[in-house]
C-alpha cells in the first residue's frame, strides 16, 4: 500500500481511480460480468454530484444482494422485490437523502413489480437501477420476465415459449405511460461507447431525483456470461446483436428535453 | 387504566390505537384496507400529515410493511396495521424487520380466519403474533389490549418497548375492540418526541460511519453469531417485559385465563358469579402474549382447583398455559368459533360445571388431545 501511495504521489495526474463512492472491497461478480461497470457509473455519479453523505441505497436480491458492500453509504438490504417500498419509506422519512435501488429483472420485473409500477406512479423521488441481463444470475440461471423468446434457460430449457408463458416484458416502455415518471431510458454497458452513453443517461435519472421531477429509470442490458454460457466477449456481443432488438436502447421519457445548454448525450 | 378526571373523549378501539401511536412520535403510517380495521387508514390519512407525518394507501400489505421497514431504517418511529389475511401478507417484512433489528409497531386487528373466512372478531391469530409468523427464528414483542383505553395506551408503550429492543412490536386485537367505542384517557398519553436513532440511514453519513441494515448472512458461522445476539435479546424481553392483569384471583378456586375480548366478557361473568354467590371465579389476563406472562401464572396456578382457558379459536393460548403449569393443575379449554363471541352465561355454566367437578372431562384439555 506504502509503494502504491507514493507512485500516487510521483504521479502528476491521476487519471483513473477509484471512486470515493466504492469501498474498496473486491466484487463478488463473474468476471466479465456488467454489475462491476454499472456499480461504477452510479458511484462516479454520487462523487461528481456530491452525494456521497447523503445517498442511501436499495440493495436487491440477485446477484447484486451485497452491492451494500461496495457502495459506501448508507445502505438497507431489501426482501426480494421490495426495494422500491423500502426507497418510498426512507425517501419520505428523509427527502433531503439521495435515494437510489440497484435491482435485477427477477427482483424488479418479477416478484417486484406491484411495487415497481407503483413507486413509479406515485412518481416517487428515487433513482432506480434496473439491470437487465434476461435471466436469474444468482440462482442459476433461470427464466425471468425479460428472457427472450426462445432463450433456453434451466426453467425454459426447450427456449421460451410466449405461447406458454408469455413475451418478455419491457419495463421502461411501460413505464413511460405514468405520469409519475420523469425519465425513462434503456442503455447498455456492452461497449466502451454503450458505456459512456448509460453513464449520460444515468446522470438524468439522478437529475430527475435531484431537481425533484419525479420518478427515475434507467435500465441498462448487461450480460451473464456465466449463465448464457458464452464468454464475456461473446456475451456483450449478443447484446448488441440480438437482445437490442426487443429491448431497443433509447430514451422513453425524458422531462428533460428539449432544454438547452444542457447536453448529457 | 386511568381514571384520574383527564382529559377524556369517546373514540373507536380503531381510532384510539391511531392516536396513541401519533401521540408517541410516530411520523410514517402506511396501510392498506382490510375490514375490519380501515378506520385505521382512513384516520391516518387525515391525522398523520397533519402531524407532519406520512400517510401512504400502499399497493398491497407487501409493499406498505417494507415501506414500514425503509421508514424504521430512517429512524422515525413507523406504523403499519391489518388484519389477518393482510398480517399474512406482512409476515415476511415482519422476518425481515425482525432480522434487521429495527423498530416498528405492526396491529393486527384480527378477523376469522383461516383463508378470507369472515369479519368477524376472532382470536385464530395467537400463534401467528407470539411465535414469530414469518420465516426463520424471531420473536415479536405482542401486546393485547381488552379496551379501547389499552388500544391508545399499549400502542403509544408499543413504540417505546420497539424502541427500546430495537425489534417489531404488534398490537394483537380484533374487531371488536377495534370498533368498539368507549373512553379515551388522554392525559395517559401525552405527545412525545421519539428518540434520535444514531444507526438511521439518511443524510449527515459524514460525521458519522455509514449505516447498513442488512438481514443476509451467508456464513453460517456469521449467522450463528448472530442468532446468538438475537436469541440473548429474546431472553432479555422474556426477563423484562411481563404484562398481565389479575381480576379477583387472590380467593378464587377457578381461575379462567382469557385475553383480549374473551377476558372482557370472563369479567362479567366473573363478576355475576359474584354477586350471586356463585362459584369463586378469578381472571388471569396476559397482556403481553408474547412474552407470556410465565412466571406469575406459575406462582399462583397451584392456588386453584382447576383452570379453565377461554379463548375465540379452537385453543391455542392453552398451549402456552399447558406449557406453564404442565400437570401441576387440570387445564380446561372452552373455544369460540365461526367470529362468535362468548356470553357470560357460558362461561357461568363452564364455571358451574367446574365448580362441580374440576377434572370434567367435558372441557379437559390434555396433551394428547
Amino acid at each position: 500500500m506504502e509503494a502504491l501511495a507514493d507512485s500516487k504521489e510521483r504521479c502528476e495526474q491521476i487519471v483513473f481511480d477509484r471512486p470515493d463512492a466504492l469501498t474498496s472491497r473486491g466484487y463478488t461478480y463473474c468476471p466479465g460480468c456488467g454489475h462491476g461497470t454499472i456499480h461504477r457509473l452510479v458511484a462516479e455519479l454520487i462523487d461528481e454530484f456530491g452525494l456521497k453523505d447523503r445517498t442511501v441505497g436499495m440493495a436487491s436480491v440477485g446477484c447484486s444482494v451485497f452491492s451494500y458492500w461496495f457502495f459506501d453509504c448508507d445502505f438497507i438490504s431489501c426482501a426480494h422485490g421490495r426495494a422500491m417500498a423500502n426507497a418510498t419509506g426512507v425517501k419520505r422519512a428523509h427527502p433531503d437523502a439521495f435515494v437510489f435501488t440497484y435491482q435485477g429483472d427477477g427482483d424488479l420485473a418479477s416478484i417486484g413489480m406491484a411495487e415497481t409500477i407503483h413507486a413509479a406512479n406515485r412518481g416517487e423521488l428515487i433513482t432506480v437501477i434496473f439491470v437487465n441481463n434476461a435471466i436469474y444470475g444468482m440462482t442459476g440461471g433461470q427464466m425471468a420476465p425479460t428472457t427472450l423468446e426462445n432463450m433456453v434457460t434451466t426453467t425454459s430449457p426447450l427456449g421460451r415459449d410466449p405461447l406458454l408463458v408469455g413475451h418478455p416484458i419491457r419495463v421502461v416502455e411501460m413505464l413511460s405511460l405514468l405520469e409519475g415518471v420523469a425519465f425513462a431510458a434503456r442503455a447498455s454497458v456492452s461497449s466502451a461507447k454503450n458505456t459512456l452513453k448509460a453513464k449520460a443517461l444515468m446522470k438524468k435519472a439522478f437529475r430527475a431525483q435531484l431537481e425533484k421531477k419525479g420518478f427515475g429509470i434507467i435500465e441498462i442490458l448487461s450480460n451473464c456470461n456465466t449463465n448464457w454460457n458464452k464468454s464475456p466477449i461473446e456475451a456483450n456481443e449478443w447484446i448488441d446483436a440480438e437482445m437490442v432488438k426487443v429491448f431497443p436502447l433509447g430514451v422513453y421519457k425524458d422531462v428533460f428535453a428539449g432544454e438547452k445548454g444542457k447536453k448529457d448525450e | 387504566m386511568s381514571d384520574n378526571g383527564g382529559d377524556r373523549e369517546l373514540m373507536k378501539g380503531n381510532h384510539a390505537m391511531c392516536l396513541g401511536a401519533i401521540r408517541a412520535g410516530a411520523r410514517a403510517y402506511y396501510g392498506y384496507p382490510i375490514t375490519p380495521q380501515n378506520e385505521a387508514t382512513e384516520y391516518m390519512s387525515f391525522h398523520m400529515p397533519k402531524a407532519g407525518g406520512t400517510f401512504i394507501q400502499a399497493e398491497s400489505e407487501v409493499a406498505a410493511i417494507n415501506m414500514v421497514f425503509g421508514a424504521a431504517a430512517a429512524g422515525v418511529r413507523a406504523m403499519t396495521s391489518s388484519s389477518s389475511p393482510g398480517i399474512s401478507l406482512k409476515q415476511e417484512g415482519i422476518s425481515y424487520i425482525a432480522t434487521a433489528e429495527l423498530p416498528c409497531v405492526v396491529a393486527n386487528i384480527v378477523r376469522c380466519g383461516p383463508g378470507l373466512g369472515n369479519i368477524a372478531p376472532h382470536q385464530g391469530d395467537y400463534f401467528q403474533g407470539t411465535r414469530g409468523g414469518g420465516h426463520g427464528d424471531y420473536r415479536t414483542i405482542t401486546l393485547a389490549p381488552a379496551s379501547v383505553q389499552e388500544m391508545a395506551q399499549l400502542t403509544y408503550s408499543a413504540f417505546d418497548l420497539a424502541d427500546e429492543y430495537r425489534n417489531p412490536a404488534l398490537i394483537l386485537s380484533d374487531g371488536v375492540i377495534g370498533q368498539m367505542m368507549e373512553p379515551v384517557d388522554l392525559a395517559t398519553i401525552p405527545a412525545k418526541d421519539p428518540p434520535v436513532k444514531d444507526w438511521a440511514v439518511g443524510p449527515g453519513q459524514d460525521k458519522r460511519p455509514r449505516n447498513v441494515h442488512t438481514t443476509i448472512y451467508l456464513d453460517p458461522e456469521e449467522m450463528a453469531e448472530f442468532h446468538l445476539k438475537l436469541i440473548a435479546k429474546y431472553d432479555r424481553i422474556r426477563r423484562e417485559v411481563n404484562y398481565f392483569e389479575e381480576y379477583m384471583t387472590d380467593d378464587a378456586e377457578i381461575l379462567i385465563v382469557a385475553y383480549g375480548t374473551s377476558s372482557r366478557v370472563a369479567r362479567t361473568a366473573i363478576k355475576r358469579m359474584r354477586t350471586a354467590n356463585g362459584p369463586k371465579v378469578g381472571l388471569f389476563r396476559p397482556i403481553s402474549v408474547w412474552p407470556f406472562p410465565a412466571r406469575k401464572l406459575l406462582e399462583m396456578c397451584t392456588n386453584y382447583k382447576c383452570i379453565l382457558v377461554l379463548e375465540m379459536n379452537w385453543g391455542q393460548m392453552v398451549e402456552d398455559v399447558r406449557l406453564v403449569v404442565g400437570d401441576k393443575v387440570p387445564i380446561h379449554f372452552a373455544g369460540k368459533h365461526g367470529g362468535l363471541l362468548f356470553t357470560p352465561a357460558e362461561i357461568v355454566a363452564l364455571a358451574n360445571n367446574l365448580s362441580a367437578d374440576p377434572l370434567n372431562p367435558g372441557s379437559l384439555w390434555s396433551i394428547v388431545r
